[in-house]
């Protein structure tokens, strides 16, 4: 029988994932789907502890996180796509027209 | 037997989430990714967040990840641009070392704490009650959830637009 510990444990495991790929990897893209691997990690500790509580809420919270995900994905490939068009690269070590 | 199931989908969601991190091609990434929203989907399911684990597939899978796939595929990144050199040997070794590391932790954290799961009723994270309560108590959130949509929806048009 899976308990409440498994399902943090994974989230945790999930979570970390999603760091090392959020620091390690210099595609902007792949940066971005690491995010989205942090937010799911975040999801499955909600719903697992509105299993566990037997409270809802943790559902309507996981529920504003997609829709808000869903936001941001929409809003930060636009922005890949309109730097990309400009520099003509999606590596973040390229990127840094701001410095100095 | 609900435990080996947890140990499938759980373990496919961590491979696949190892494999959007490792892969240096972005749509392997990608495709990997939409794998591991099915796991989490699936683990949604087990928990009896049925509504839930729909808007999973339906939002995440079904949506967010098209979108970076389009995306992908409208950069068209080839050849030079999506290599990225590999890890050298003693990154892969200290990474698998610290990974277990702190496994093995949370695995001795919990291990006096019996998180064992109450019996819920068959309304436990059905779309009506989960609707319910978005229409009720949460009725502001929501209402602002859809402003925050067409911001979306407008700021992304804007930013993509070739000239203003």
């Amino acid at each position: 029988m899976a308990t409440l510990q498994h399902y943090l444990v994974l989230s945790a495991l999930l979570f970390t994932i999603g760091i090392a790929g959020l620091v390690i990897r210099r595609n902007v893209l792949i940066i971005f789907m690491s995010v989205e691997l942090l937010l799911n990690a975040a999801n499955l500790v909600f719903v697992a502890f509105a299993r566990y509580r037997l409270n809802l809420d943790g559902h309507v919270a996981a529920f504003f996180v997609i829709a808000v995900a869903a936001a941001e994905a929409a809003i930060g490939l636009a922005i890949v796509i309109a730097v990309f068009r400009n520099r003509g690269t999606v590596k973040v070590d390229e990127l840094d027209w701001m410095k100095n | 037997m609900e435990l080996t199931v947890f140990y499938i989908f759980g373990g496919l969601a961590v491979a696949t989430a190892l494999g959007v991190v490792a892969f240096k091609n972005p749509i392997s990434s990608a495709f990997s990714l939409v794998v591991s929203f099915f796991a989490v989907s699936a683990l949604y399911a087990m928990l009896s967040a049925h509504f839930l684990a729909v808007i999973q597939i339906l939002v995440y899978a079904g949506a967010i990840m098209v979108l970076f796939i389009f995306v992908i595929m409208l950069l068209n990144l080839q050849g030079e641009e999506l290599e990225e050199k590999g890890f050298p040997a003693y990154f892969k070794v200290a990474a698998a070392l610290f990974l277990a590391v702190f496994l093995g932790g949370l695995i001795f954290v919990f291990k006096n704490f019996q998180g064992i799961f109450p019996k819920a009723n068959e309304t436990f994270g059905t779309v009506k009650s989960v609707g319910a309560l978005l229409f009720t108590r949460y009725f502001v959130p929501f209402e602002l959830t859809s402003v925050l949509l067409l911001v979306a929806i407008v700021g992304g048009v804007v930013l993509a637009k070739r000239e203003l």
